[in-house]
């Protein structure tokens, strides 16, 4: 493999949409790839994929919780209950990276091993590389060429508290995974500094009262409480460890997709995904001063969701430009 | 003329030895006997200790290369034809497959006529170390507790001069575990386990403390001797009390520290091996000196240890060494020689007493099982094993050949036809499958369906598993199958790796920091971080290099991926390709090297990656590094290799090479 070599954007997007193992795994490196040529192949490349699939297609799930919480063990029990179901599902996890080095030890794979040579699973691992909150920049469009070629794309990845929640504006649907004994996130969700997820499950159930409890106080915090779009978070139980509740996660997630689709919000919520990326990725680059040379967060927003469709790349090049030349 | 001096007996003397078939190992154990050996260590192969058969994929290149492969009963009677059980004393370095190899064992004693009663040996059975060390664990940390009680429940009223467990601090120090840990860890283990006897009351509280006293130990030795003997009097002190304090144990005998020894294999060098000699030496001096602490039973390791596989006149040395020093020496004859030594009664406290602090630690954190799942005692001995090996970096521990004192003659040790070591015969696998398979054509199949039927209700119900297992291997069951009865009942398990520690100082010094400068520029060039894949193919266990490189290389920059033991080529090709890596660097520990290469190699051809570049560290034999690197390997990597600096260096340049880019130095 030459290092200038890029590949051609249509027919690496046809062969991603084949679920082509191998050109896939091209795609993630092009979308990780910071070189200016590579930026333009990757913005071709995600322009050269069915439209359909990345607007209305598969499920974009995330999830995300407190270290230990199990994350990783209930993944791996998700993946094999979707298999079960004929449902193909690639993963994105994201670890956080060594603040010294710039290194990183990327351990979920292990913690998710349940995936064996099964190769309708595609796990990629993704350092957060001390950026973009405890997302990594890449997650996005990462996620898009994942659904175009699998049923379930997941993003894992750790985190409590509003920051790191951020994962839930760019996903479909988001679960987060609480840690039973823990009061740290019902105490997020009383004080309202966590955005409501989607799904929460408390994880090991098998260890009795402490999740129990945990269980009783969540769903008492959550009461009727629903997030902007009127959706009521379900808190379910769970055990990674006995394979128990997992069935019924699988269910509460693809019931929250549902839901989305019968009231039409579907892809109005896919494309608001991209804009929440797109400002995010912005005001990291230029701060609150770059986002206001196009007006102001409600202002970029109104104006991408009425905007054409695009890839992510192209649109975030544009508006990168419009800022640099104050236009 | 003088008279003759008492002496003490010496301890058992045995040599850890299998290999190829059963038939081979009973040839090389009855020659070991006729030597003077006075027990048998038996060290099975990696399928045996994992539970696969000999034809199951993952035992592919690994069948009778590190120990023997016992499939099924034949196997077993083979192995011990003409060795009467009713009189041996066997010592079965086993864990996961423990109550299997041991029901085994019984019934094969059956067929020669011995009672369960009469047998004398020892299992190692300690399978919660294995989550820290050696890795040939299978299932889940509780019911792999499980095994361990009812193998000691139903010998204590069974096969009442029988060990059942044998709890290891050997591997610990092998994986990094300084003096204090050892002590720590193992008596932490030993809590574990004690208390999951007496929770599932298969043992009345009368006969607990007879539970107390079968429970021995088996540990190591390093080369600084004087602080092992003091380790070893310390274990005897803190033993005694927590059998008396915490388990009630009265009988002085019951409460006394049991243990055997292998010396230790970690500081012996590839570098000049001849010197691993008196290494050896000199570790069995800590654990034989002081009367009063002294090993029951010892293994020497052979002097070529690091290079290969050895070879019975390099075991037979070893034996020697010992002999000379119980027969020819006057140790025998003393009392205890430290006793009423205020510097060594210091030490002793000293170890104790860090000990006793970390030890309360782990009870902290709800005990040994629970600090094992969080990843917390791997984590402390992936930190102590990594400042072992920068001090060694640095040269402020001092390995004579290695880091210091390094001209050397040539050895005439390993100038022969076979460079120093043994190699298996490579028809050994296939003939063991063959013998499998006509085992398995010969064997009634409704006997052995109903017994694995019955080992399954057993495994559900809770019941003592061994009864049901000895059934098993009277009707002919495999080890394969007993074992994936219970996979399917207990599920399996992926241990923590330990690698999540913090960076320590010298990965913000100048050295690491230009390195990762280097790594930096390079990742730029190319686009993207760069990425390595670690990959253990294989059943070995042994993951300390793995470990060493994996934190290594997130302290220079790299981003790493590593999934821990125990993959089989086709995963690894898989996670190089999904996680978008630029190099792999495989860790292969178990001399299946060539057949790990091989279809490693494969499966990255079938996978679009064969321009990929893959490194090899291990025991890999100067005459395999370099088929290996004929076969396309880039760079192999052996025990000598210290420099891990210059290792991330050249692992570097090899990425830089494969994209066509020119090599960088680093000073």
């Amino acid at each position: 493999m030459n290092r200038m070599a890029l590949p051609d954007p249509a027919t690496l997007a046809d062969a991603v949409s084949r679920r082509d193992r191998l050109a896939l795994a091209q795609a993630l490196n092009l979308l990780d790839d910071r070189r200016p040529a590579a930026r333009q192949c990757a913005a071709a490349f995600l322009d050269a994929l069915p439209a359909e699939k990345l607007e209305a297609g598969g499920h974009l799930i995330g999830i995300t919780g407190p270290p230990g919480a199990g994350k990783s063990s209930l993944t791996a029990a998700l993946i094999q209950v979707w298999r079960q179901r004929g449902l193909k599902v690639a993963i994105l996890a994201v670890d956080p990276s060594s603040p010294i080095s710039g290194g990183a030890l990327l351990g979920d794979r292990l913690r998710m091993h349940a995936s064996g040579a099964d190769r309708e699973v595609f796990i990629r691992s993704l350092a957060c590389r001390g950026e973009f909150g405890g997302l990594s920049a890449e997650v996005w469009p990462m996620s898009l060429a994942m659904l175009a070629a699998f049923d379930i794309v997941l993003v894992e990845t750790v985190g409590v508290g509003q920051k790191e929640i951020d994962v839930s504006k760019m996903t479909d649907t988001t679960c987060f995974v609480a840690q039973p004994a823990s009061g740290d996130s019902i105490q997020f969700l009383k004080a309202g500094i966590m955005e409501i997820p989607h799904v929460i499950v408390v994880n090991k159930e098998d260890i009795g009262m402490a999740a129990r409890k945990t269980l009783s106080e969540l769903k008492t915090t959550l009461g009727r409480r629903t997030d902007v779009d009127g959706w009521q978070a379900p808190a379910l139980s769970a055990s990674a460890a006995l394979g128990s509740g997992i069935e019924a996660l699988a269910d509460a997630l693809d019931q929250h997709r549902r839901w989305l689709l019968e009231r039409g919000q579907f892809t109005t919520r896919r494309r608001r995904c991209q804009a929440e990326w797109l400002v995010k990725h912005l005001r990291e680059e230029f701060g609150r001063y770059g986002i206001n040379q196009l007006g102001s967060e409600e202002v970029l927003f109104a104006e991408l969701a009425s905007a054409p469709r695009r890839s992510p790349i192209a649109a975030y090049e544009e508006l990168r430009a419009r800022i640099l030349t104050h236009r | 003329m003088t008279t003759p001096v008492k002496r003490d007996k010496p301890w058992l003397m045995r040599t850890y030895s299998g290999h190829s078939s059963a038939k081979a190992s009973n040839e090389l154990y009855r020659t070991n006997l006729s030597k003077g050996q006075t027990g048998l260590s038996v060290a099975f192969d990696l399928p045996t200790q994992t539970g696969y058969d000999s034809d199951h994929p993952l035992a592919r290149g690994e069948v009778g290369k590190v120990g023997v492969p016992i499939g099924h009963i034949g196997d077993m009677e083979t192995l011990f034809d003409q060795i009467p059980l009713g009189q041996m004393n066997t010592s079965m370095t086993i864990n996961a497959t423990a109550a299997w190899l041991l029901s085994l064992y019984v019934a094969a004693a059956e067929r020669q006529g011995a009672s369960p009663a009469q047998l004398q040996g020892t299992t190692q059975n300690d399978i919660l170390k294995e989550y820290l060390s050696r890795g040939t664990y299978i299932f889940p940390p509780q019911p792999s507790v499980r095994l361990i009680t009812d193998i000691i429940a139903y010998t204590v009223k069974h096969i009442p001069k029988w060990n059942p467990t044998n709890i290891c601090s050997y591997h610990l120090q092998e994986a990094g575990a300084t003096p204090t840990q050892e002590l720590a860890y193992a008596l932490s283990t030993a809590i574990a386990i004690l208390d999951a006897v007496r929770n599932s009351g298969q043992i009345g509280a009368d006969g607990f403390e007879q539970v107390v006293g079968r429970i021995s130990f088996f540990v190591n030795a390093g080369i600084r001797f004087i602080e092992e003997t003091c380790k070893m009097r310390a274990f005897g002190e803190m033993w005694d009390q927590l059998a008396q304090e915490r388990y009630g144990a009265q009988s002085e005998e019951m409460r006394r520290f049991r243990y055997g020894v292998q010396v230790n294999s970690l500081g012996l060098t590839e570098a000049q091996p001849e010197n691993n000699v008196q290494r050896i030496v000199l570790e069995m001096l800590g654990v034989s000196l002081s009367k009063n602490a002294r090993a029951r039973a010892i293994q020497l390791p052979a002097w070529n240890e690091a290079l290969g596989l050895p070879r019975p006149w390099d075991q037979q040395w070893a034996l020697r060494m010992q002999q000379v020093l119980a027969f020819e020496t006057d140790l025998l004859e003393y009392g205890d020689i430290f006793d009423g030594s205020p510097v060594i009664a210091a030490k002793v406290k000293s170890l104790i007493d860090g000990a006793t602090a970390e030890m309360a630690r782990v009870q902290e954190q709800g005990g040994m099982v629970q600090a094992i799942e969080s990843g917390y005692v791997k984590r402390q001995l992936v930190t102590s094993h990594t400042d072992r090996m920068r001090a060694i970096e640095r040269g402020d521990l001092k390995i004579v050949g290695l880091n210091c004192y390094r001209e050397t003659e040539v050895s005439p040790l390993t100038g022969g036809v076979d460079s120093g070591i043994m190699k298996v015969d490579p028809r050994a696998e296939r003939e063991q499958i063959e013998r499998l398979n006509a085992f398995r054509a010969q064997r009634n199949a409704t006997e052995v369906k109903a017994a694995l039927a019955n080992l399954a209700e057993t495994a559900r119900s809770g019941a003592n598993i061994m009864p049901a297992s000895i059934l098993c291997a009277h009707a002919g069951v495999t080890t394969g199958e007993w074992s994936q009865t219970l996979r399917d009942i207990f599920g399996e398990y992926r241990a923590p790796t330990g690698i999540d520690i913090p960076a320590n100082d010298d990965s913000r010094g100048a050295k690491a920091v230009a390195i990762r400068s280097e790594v930096v520029k390079t990742g730029n060039e190319l686009g993207r971080p760069l990425r390595l894949l670690i990959g253990k193919p294989g059943l070995d266990g042994h993951s300390n290099g793995a470990e060493q490189i994996a934190v290594k290389g997130r302290d220079v920059g790299f981003e790493i991926v590593y999934e821990g033991i125990r993959l089989t080529p086709e995963q690894i090709a898989k996670a190089a390709l999904e996680e978008g890596v630029h190099l792999i660097g495989l860790s292969v520990l178990s001399g299946s090297h060539v057949e790990m290469v091989e279809d490693v190699f494969n499966h990255l051809d079938k996978a679009g990656l064969k321009h990929l570049p893959v490194v090899i560290g291990g025991i890999i034999p100067e005459s395999d590094a370099q088929l290996l690197k004929e076969r396309g390997i880039s760079a192999v990597y052996t025990p000598k290799d210290i420099d891990m600096n210059g290792i991330m260096v050249d692992i570097l340049n090899l990425i830089r090479k494969s994209h066509d880019l020119s090599p960088v130095s680093v000073a």
